[in-house]
């Protein structure tokens, strides 16, 4: 019997405001809370909210046989409380049906598991805590930013103490081989990894509102016995996609709500179920295991992370961001650490990206104006990070003296709650 | 003594160098007394000072004649601050048909008053209306700034007679670093050959003058930029930078007359050795994109910044906050921006190739190509504070002495030599 595995991405960054070279030093406000606040709106109404019913009601309607799997960053859960809430309400009410799975990644969609390991964890145990604080929900699988994964990022992510993980079924790595099978990963055999079915998922990501597609319209009929006609032994589907094909990249016009939600009709004709990714886990066993030397990702023909940090404005950015790292992260200040996570977003790089000419859903004109307008931000956030610590002093000793000092700190304490036991005592002597 | 003068740019509405000489040299001649003079521009915006001389906007004067009523010029001529009398008179002495050209209800051609794709076309238009207002005015001698309005000057001398001074503020020699573009060539060639004398900005302009364009030493002579005094608002402005860091800046077009690729260079040797300063490249222009990639690939984008486009008063909130300023062009016939940056008391670094270099005495010199030594001067300027209080005084004492009034006594002096032959 063959299975549907669906999950979808969401996720926001904090977009930038346009910020100077004057501002640097004197303003440390880095967002722009117009765009962020109207975006966020416009997505909440268009898709978030209306897919969320939907999805509830084929829960309901199918008795309970559809379910889904959602990856929701950090940071548009922020974004999500401040400017929409309603919306975490019915994603809890989603949650409460038992039918979906709530997975780990990074708190701020980031590219920390290309240039900092440290981070990463810091920031996969961040999110994790702010899933379980809203829903809950304590994430098993792991689904790495836009699906990038290489042998490398596998070893981080099972030493996370993670079973399962979701990445691309990219045709350079698997060559002959189908994406509808488990497979573990080379590195860490332990590791299983679903591989996403790239032709059934775009043909929704892309293709569906596509006049000049040769199968448009698509219909759920036909979307179902394609997948029924593939051969038997091929039981998992792993559709994967930004939740955004729901109502927005897709509009509701479209009639992709009514498509979804003809969906589990025909897969129970069919005889397919669906399954969250750790029910498929537990149901299948891996076939093989696949080596990804370079990092892969679910972006462009060539499958890379070229996007985020292929051009030497990327690189330089992303460069800067490692080095102030280690800093960072010893500096206790709730400000420098929560812009720490909002300028990690791999968002900022996307639009520093010369492959898309007009640079795909960008804020900016330009890749350069998002370069020099994310580095002027990155300076004086470096100069508040700097100005913590004297810079003359190295991480390894700065580490140490913060270690002498917490540990004086507790020591301290301790001798003073020994002073008080004593006064006392000798307060009961003399009474 | 009245001299017309035919130029591209004035105050405020401003592109380049080329307004900002303009408006000084006719400022400084207004000193004279005797002197009277007529300004000729492309497109008037209105709000140009005429208190020291008289502004014809080109795109006013007709060349074609049509039926206007006093009071429907009256209220166009007004936009500009121009007297309708005038465009009667001009009607009178329209000389040619023109009206196979597109010119607009009063008999006008259009000007955008830039630097145009089609800046050929307004050249030439330029000139055909030159040779109305030649017929009209009087005037003892023709003054033509740059290549634009060469042809308008040779124009004006064929109708007139009077004697044709140029004010050559940059040849193509220096726009392109030696790949002239043949048109542009012929109509300086032509504006030069045709020219009673030549006015250069520099010796280095002089040379080539002389040099690429063939022309007799006797009739070329430099008269150098000045400056106007700051005004007190400008003075007022604030420090506003935020980082406590030295700044070091690069103000102008990011073209390769401008040499921006050797200013990041020196300044990635800068930072390796004075991790604490600050690089700020403000301007616009087609190698900007480049810069940027140059400044990433350095590995010092995060001390490397870029403003984008500046005008007006954001130009002088940078010198502002700037410790050190440097110019290091390739071929820069004069430069007056360094001169602005010492009003403001910012030490400048000035290449061995701008103009400027040959009367400043307390501006740091070196060859544009020398980033070793550009470098060194500007490690030594943010480093030990002597050097930049010396640089700072010396140098503001040195340009508050170059006025224009002196120059236009030697543009004054020329004329009378022309006339006079």
């Amino acid at each position: 019997m063959k299975t549907i595995c669906f999950y979808f991405q969401i996720h926001q960054p904090f977009r930038l405001k346009r910020y100077r070279f004057f501002d640097i030093g004197n303003d440390h406000y880095y967002y722009d809370d117009f765009q962020n606040e109207e975006i966020m709106h416009r997505i909440a109404e268009r898709c978030y909210l209306p897919a969320n019913r939907a999805i509830l009601e084929m829960i309901k309607t199918s008795g309970g046989k559809f379910k889904v799997a959602f990856s929701v960053s950090g940071t548009a859960l922020e974004q999500i409380e401040v400017y929409a809430p309603e919306v975490i309400d019915s994603f809890r009410e989603l949650y409460a049906t038992g039918n979906v799975e709530f997975m780990a990644e990074t708190y701020a969609h980031s590219l920390s598991s290309l240039g900092d390991p440290e981070e990463f964890k810091d920031q996969v145990k961040r999110h994790a805590d702010k899933i379980y604080s809203m829903f809950g929900a304590k994430p098993k699988v792991f689904r790495n930013t836009e699906l990038i994964y290489s042998d490398d990022i596998a070893d981080q992510v099972y030493q996370l103490g993670y079973k399962g993980m979701l990445t691309e079924g990219a045709k350079h790595i698997l060559g002959w081989k189908s994406p509808n099978y488990v497979y573990t990963a080379s590195t860490e055999p332990q590791l299983k990894l679903l591989l996403k079915n790239d032709r059934f998922s775009e043909d929704l990501s892309m293709r569906f509102n596509n006049y000049t597609w040769s199968e448009y319209p698509l219909t759920a009929d036909k979307f179902m016995s394609w997948i029924a006609s593939t051969p038997e032994s091929e039981q998992i589907i792993n559709l994967f996609m930004n939740y955004e094909v729901l109502g927005s990249l897709q509009p509701a016009e479209s009639g992709i709500f009514d498509f979804f939600k003809a969906l589990p009709r025909f897969a129970a004709e069919k005889g397919i179920s669906f399954s969250t990714p750790s029910e498929v886990f537990k149901l299948l066993k891996p076939v093989d295991a696949i080596s990804v030397p370079y990092p892969m990702s679910w972006v462009d023909e060539e499958k890379d992370t070229g996007s985020w940090i292929g051009n030497i404005l990327q690189q330089e950015a992303f460069r800067k961001i490692n080095d102030i790292g280690e800093r960072v992260r010893m500096v206790e200040d709730r400000r420098i650490r929560q812009d720490w996570n909002y300028l990690q977003s791999s968002d900022h790089f996307y639009y520093m990206n010369t492959r898309h000419p007009g640079g795909g859903f960008s804020p900016y004109d330009n890749p350069y104006d998002a370069f020099n307008n994310y580095m002027n931000v990155l300076s004086d956030f470096i100069l508040r990070v700097n100005a913590q610590f004297p810079e003359t002093i190295d991480n390894e000793e700065l580490n140490s003296l913060l270690t002498t000092i917490r540990n004086q700190g507790e020591e301290i304490e301790e001798l003073h709650k020994e002073i008080a036991k004593l006064k006392k005592k000798i307060a009961k002597t003399k009474a | 003594m009245k001299a017309l003068m035919f130029g591209w740019e004035f105050p405020p509405h401003i592109l380049g160098g080329l307004g900002t000489a303009s408006y000084g040299l006719t400022r400084g001649m207004a000193m004279q007394p005797d002197m009277e003079l007529v300004f000729c521009i492309p497109k008037p915006w209105g709000d140009e000072d005429q208190s020291f001389l008289k502004i014809i906007g080109m795109n006013h004067v007709p060349v074609v004649w049509r039926d206007a009523d006093w009071e429907y010029v009256k209220q166009r001529y007004g936009k500009v601050n121009m007297n309708p009398q005038n465009y009667f008179d001009f009607r009178d002495r329209i000389y040619a048909d023109f009206s196979y050209r597109y010119v607009n209800d009063l008999g006008c051609f259009e000007f955008s008053g830039r630097y145009p794709d089609n800046l050929l076309e307004e050249i030439n238009n330029y000139s055909i209306v030159a040779g109305v207002v030649a017929r009209t005015e009087s005037f003892d001698v023709i003054h033509a700034h740059d290549w634009l309005t060469y042809p308008a000057g040779i124009h004006a001398k064929n109708v007139s007679g009077k004697p044709l001074v140029i004010h050559v503020h940059a040849t193509d020699y220096d726009r392109s670093r030696g790949n002239v573009n043949p048109d542009v060539y012929n109509i300086e060639k032509n504006g030069m050959d045709n020219a009673d004398h030549i006015i250069t900005v520099s010796n280095l302009t002089r040379q080539t003058v002389i040099e690429k364009y063939y022309q007799d030493p006797a009739k070329v002579t430099t008269v150098h930029n000045a400056v106007e005094p700051l005004s007190p608002e400008i003075l007022a402005i604030p420090d506003k930078k935020g980082v406590k860091d030295k700044i070091i800046t690069f103000l102008g077009r990011i073209t390769m007359q401008k040499g921006p690729e050797y200013f990041v260079e020196a300044a990635a040797k800068v930072l390796a050795k004075a991790p604490h300063a600050r690089f700020v490249m403000a301007g616009s222009g087609d190698m900007m994109d480049k810069m940027i990639r140059l400044a990433a690939a350095r590995n010092i984008a995060d001390r490397f910044h870029f403003t984008g486009f500046m005008k007006g008063k954001q130009v002088y909130e940078i010198l502002k906050s700037s410790d050190v300023y440097v110019m290091p062009s390739v071929s820069e016939p004069f430069g007056i921006s360094p001169l602005e940056a010492m009003q403001c008391g910012v030490p400048s670094i000035i290449s061995k190739q701008s103009g400027c270099a040959e009367i400043l005495d307390y501006a740091v010199k070196v060859d544009y190509w020398d980033i070793e030594a550009m470098a060194d001067a500007m490690y030594s300027i943010i480093t030990y504070p002597a050097m930049h209080a010396f640089l700072q005084e010396e140098g503001k004492k040195e340009v508050d002495n170059i006025k224009w009034e002196y120059a236009g006594q030697k543009v004054r002096r020329i004329y009378d030599q022309v006339i006079n032959r």
